[in-house]
């Protein structure tokens, strides 16, 4: 039986996933290569009144205009630096503070993991909106505001992902030979157990990358985020819902968030099948 | 298995403080003032105005005051009053909780049912056509945004079909039904008035539509896992060996397995049709909890937002607990102790 | 087709391919007799489960099977899996390895065993369901039948979980029963009981019994003819005692060597070193003579085919040099235990 199994998985190809692969890397590639350059070749200035307002789609602009006359598809391209760059920030962050509290809980265990650990679970019972939310408000409307609350919300799912992670790691057999051999709790840490552990987080933070792009410009729909005039695409939809019948306005930049969160999913799907081939 | 609850239970206060205690110390160490929501822009010079807003909304307290003050009223129920509608946060909350309800209720129906056929189909046509369409349905559906396919679909089926009627809960024209539980559907149907329950549902389509697809995909991902793990089981083989035809196979045999770790995921998605309530709520004009919490959130109205925080970690941490017991229930080899 | 002359399963050049190329089993031949048992030995990997799988129409997606295999004549390659489903369970029943497995751990053993009952009796009352379940329970031994119906596998003991097996196997009085390593997972002293249980059930309802095992040990005391597998192969087949005593391969003597004999001579026991090739890279000429201690270079060129000597079917170029040696007194584990 064992051998059919093993032939199974022998005659299934990495590759078939491949094609998202390469459409996810496509995907997230056009906006970023838009968000660094979209300066050099933009047509309309994404700020200013170029024509008549609430003009639906035409050659001279391909998404129509907004409430204002301004080019949406101008601002929707314009909009890729906000959400990628508050994304990079939110999830490096994320990653960085989370995974440090994680680590330190499960390797040191104890009083520490307790104490870190139930904040940890006191942050994950707010629905994350609502939390983002409390946490936006009350520092005020913002980009930089809404990049903190997201974090807020973020940090706690990989620190509990790196506890378990460093759990795992430090049960095994090398760890304890390392220890036996004198190796101090900092070198253990950093050279024996991180270098082990990154994975599951590699892979979450990739998926996590969509999913900020959208609790952010949830936030800046609210009206918490990024403030007008700034071509963000949470608040131009939400330009939108307040022009119902243009249907335009809000179009673009829901295909942008969309195409962003499923050319992250993308990529974070196939680095788990190659990094990480249990299927979940 | 009751001890385990009891266990669960008693943790929830210690739970729910930290959660309080956490919301009121954001809002507090912020710069962000609440005086700008209770004071119009043109009284904030008058010294007189401000100290009297001050003194009602106990913000001339120290802050250990404030915060003692805040857990006490917390413990007898008291979530205070709110800067923006000077009414108790939990009247307002009360008053809003039916709709929201309503709603997440026929949203957790949808997303739940499609996502369990959706992982059913794709984990029967594993690695086929079948399988790729189903994924990228729910993939789909977890990755768009809520007020932004809600915007659109609204403007569809309204203004392109007419197929359905406008933001709301009912139709401008319509009297409520009868309160009994306040949600429009049942209340309807409770006191007979079928026209009403038939309008009522007609609203509810489409926002219940968009806010369950949003967790579709989580639902049938883990549903899809587990039934491919679960068909690779030798009972799955048994069954067949039995004489089991296809649907049953699966349907009786294997999903009810596959159910099991399910469950715990549902939890979790009923966090997220919160977070999709706000969104979805504002778009359709849906007088509940989520668009009283986007409203509370652009003014600043603090004590209404860590009101609503609260309550959405208390049913969040009791679904959770829901789900565990129906855990234990669904997993004849589970007896908690 | 006159249905009585025909034997009871005829298995004619039967191979199982998977998509990928590789063959599991290739070309296999035998006669399962009604009322007798016919014992297929072979280490793990030797394909010997899923060619009984294959019979059953059960093999996986992922392989293909050619040949024929006749029950009393009717073609099972390439029959409609309509009738296929009517013959599992009914005409044919499964007993598998490990019963913890192939049981559903999310349904009551009574529900397990009735719908096997009902799958195939949709007329039957619920009532009559009822009483066939307790009756096949008690057939097997299990006390306190009504009971134990309402439990669940993990309820139940490793000798009783495979009694309920046997149960669910013979539930619509199967002309063939096969049972896959139905001794493996349990217990050496619940062993010899559930052979016993088999070996009654066989006599009593005039079964064809066919047992898949890796030990020969097993089928000494139970089987009637014997077909020895190795890599997709038949090395050798024929009566239990010609085969004990007169084998004409040296896998087979490799096997029966491994067996404790009753005069105690452990210098007997030599286990054949090394282990089954993989599937992907099955050697050239005689699939045994990387582990064969009498190898040649013909061995190691041409595969022997089955042929007839003295009174087994051998497959071994140098059958007829192994004739002078005999083999000892070998007894059953059954016996021992």
């Amino acid at each position: 039986m064992s051998m059919v199994l093993g032939a199974k998985a022998q005659g299934k190809p990495k590759i078939t996933l491949r094609p998202v692969l390469i459409a996810g890397l496509l995907i997230v590639g056009f906006w970023i290569v838009v968000a660094l350059t979209i300066d050099v070749w933009t047509v309309y200035d994404p700020l200013k009144l170029v024509a008549r307002k609430l003009q639906p789609p035409s050659f001279e602009h391909w998404l129509g205009t907004d409430a204002l006359g301004r080019d949406v598809m101008t601002r929707t391209l314009y909009g890729a630096r906000y959400s990628i760059a508050i994304s990079m920030i939110v999830v490096v962050c994320s990653v960085a503070f989370g995974s440090l509290v994680g680590a330190m809980a499960g390797f040191f265990g104890g009083w520490t993991d307790s104490v870190l650990m139930r904040l940890v679970d006191i942050t994950l019972s707010f629905p994350p909106v609502l939390l983002a939310m409390a946490v936006a408000a009350s520092l005020g409307p913002g980009l930089q505001n809404t990049a903190i609350a997201v974090i807020a919300v973020w940090w706690p799912v990989y620190a509990r992902l790196m506890r378990g992670q460093v759990l795992d790691v430090i049960s095994r057999d090398h760890i304890e030979a390392a220890r036996a051999g004198g190796a101090s709790s900092y070198r253990l840490l950093t050279k024996h157990i991180l270098p082990l552990s990154w994975t599951p987080t590699i892979i979450s933070a990739t998926m996590d990358f969509g999913q900020v792009v959208l609790l952010a410009a949830s936030l800046s729909f609210i009206g918490l985020g990024a403030q007008p005039p700034s071509p963000e695409w949470g608040s131009m939809i939400s330009d939108g819902a307040a022009h119902f019948y243009s249907w335009w306005i809000a179009f673009g930049p829901g295909v942008a968030i969309l195409s962003l969160g499923l050319g992250f999913n993308f990529i974070g799907d196939a680095l788990r099948d190659i990094l990480d081939p249990r299927e979940l | 298995m009751t001890q385990y609850v009891f266990r669960r239970l008693i943790s929830m206060p210690l739970l729910l403080l930290g959660v309080a205690t956490m919301a009121f110390f954001l809002s507090h160490f912020t710069q962000a003032d609440p005086l700008s929501a209770l004071v119009s822009e043109r009284q904030m010079g008058n010294p007189e105005v401000v100290a009297a807003a001050k003194q009602r909304w106990g913000l001339d307290r120290s802050m250990p005051e404030q915060y003692a003050i805040y857990v006490k009223n917390l413990v007898t129920g008291d979530l205070g009053v709110s800067f923006r509608t000077r009414r108790p946060v939990l009247t307002d909350i009360a008053e809003r909780l039916p709709a929201t309800l309503e709603l997440v209720i026929f949203a957790m129906l949808f997303g739940t049912t499609s996502g369990i056929v959706l992982g059913v189909v794709a984990s029967r046509f594993h690695d086929r056509p079948a399988d790729y369409a189903a994924r990228f349905f729910a993939l789909f559906g977890s990755t768009v945004p809520v007020f932004w396919s809600g915007l659109l679909l609204l403007y569809l089926f309204t203004v392109k079909f007419g197929l359905i009627p406008g933001p709301g809960r009912l139709d401008a024209r319509a009297d409520q039904p009868p309160f009994v539980t306040g949600m429009f559907t049942l209340d309807a149907l409770l006191s007979g008035q079928f026209g009403t329950f038939l309008d009522a549902l007609h609203h509810l389509v489409l926002p219940a539509f968009v806010l369950g697809w949003s967790v579709t995909g989580i639902i049938s991902r883990l549903v899809r896992a587990s039934m491919l793990d679960v068909l690779g089981q030798d009972y799955i083989l048994a069954a067949r060996a039995k004489g089991a035809g296809e649907a049953r196979t699966l349907l009786r045999h294997a999903l009810p397995n596959a159910m099991i770790p399910t469950l715990t995921i549902v939890g979790y998605s009923f966090a997220y049709l919160i977070t999709g309530a706000v969104l979805t709520e504002a778009v359709f004009a849906w007088p509940g909890i989520g668009s009283y919490a986007v409203d509370s959130a652009r003014t600043l109205d603090y004590p209404a937002i860590i009101g609503v925080s609260l309550i959405g970690a208390t049913a969040f941490l009791l679904t959770n607990l829901v789900t565990d017991v129906a855990y234990a229930y669904a997993n004849p080899r589970i007896k908690l102790g | 087709m006159g249905t009585s002359q025909q034997p009871l399963l005829n298995v004619r050049n039967l191979r199982v391919t998977l998509r990928n190329g590789l063959e599991i089993v290739r070309g296999v031949d035998f006669v399962a007799e009604a009322g007798k048992v016919l014992g297929i030995v072979g280490e793990s990997g030797s394909g010997k489960s899923i060619m009984m799988r294959a019979a059953m129409g059960l093999s996986p997606s992922l392989s293909t099977v050619t040949g024929s295999i006749r029950l009393r004549g009717e073609e099972l390659v390439g029959a409609h899996e309509r009738r296929m489903q009517k013959l599992r369970g009914s005409k044919i029943g499964l007993v598998f390895q490990d019963p913890m497995s192939a049981l559903n751990p999310v349904i009551t053993i009574g529900k397990l065993i009735a719908e096997a009952v009902r799958l195939h009796n949709p007329d039957m009352s619920a009532a009559g369901v009822r009483r066939r379940t307790i009756e096949l329970l008690d057939l097997v031994a299990v006390p306190q039948p009504e009971l134990r119906a309402n439990q669940y596998v993990h309820e139940f003991s490793g000798g009783m979980r495979q009694r309920v097996m046997i149960a669910m196997a013979i539930a619509n009085n199967p002309e063939v029963l096969i049972a896959d390593e139905p001794t493996t997972a349990l217990d050496v002293t619940v062993q010899a009981q559930i052979l016993e249980v088999l070996k009654n059930l066989q006599t009593r309802f005039s079964i064809g019994l066919i047992l898949i095992t890796h030990d020969l040990g097993v089928v000494a005391g139970t089987a009637d003819t014997v077909v020895v597998m190795y890599a997709g192969k038949v090395m050798e087949s024929g009566a239990v005692r010609d085969i004990f005593y007169r084998s004409r391969h040296p896998y087979t003597r490799g096997l029966l060597s491994c067996l404790p004999t009753i005069s105690g001579n452990r210098s007997r026991l030599e286990p054949i070193s090394g282990s089954p090739p993989l599937l992907s890279a099955r050697p050239v000429g005689c699939p045994f003579h990387p582990r064969c201690s009498m190898a040649q270079n013909t061995c190691r060129s041409e595969e022997p085919k089955l042929r007839q000597v003295d009174d087994v079917l051998t497959a071994c170029h140098f059958a007829e040099s192994l004739r002078g040696v005999a083999t000892g007194q070998w007894t059953s584990r059954a016996e021992h235990a």
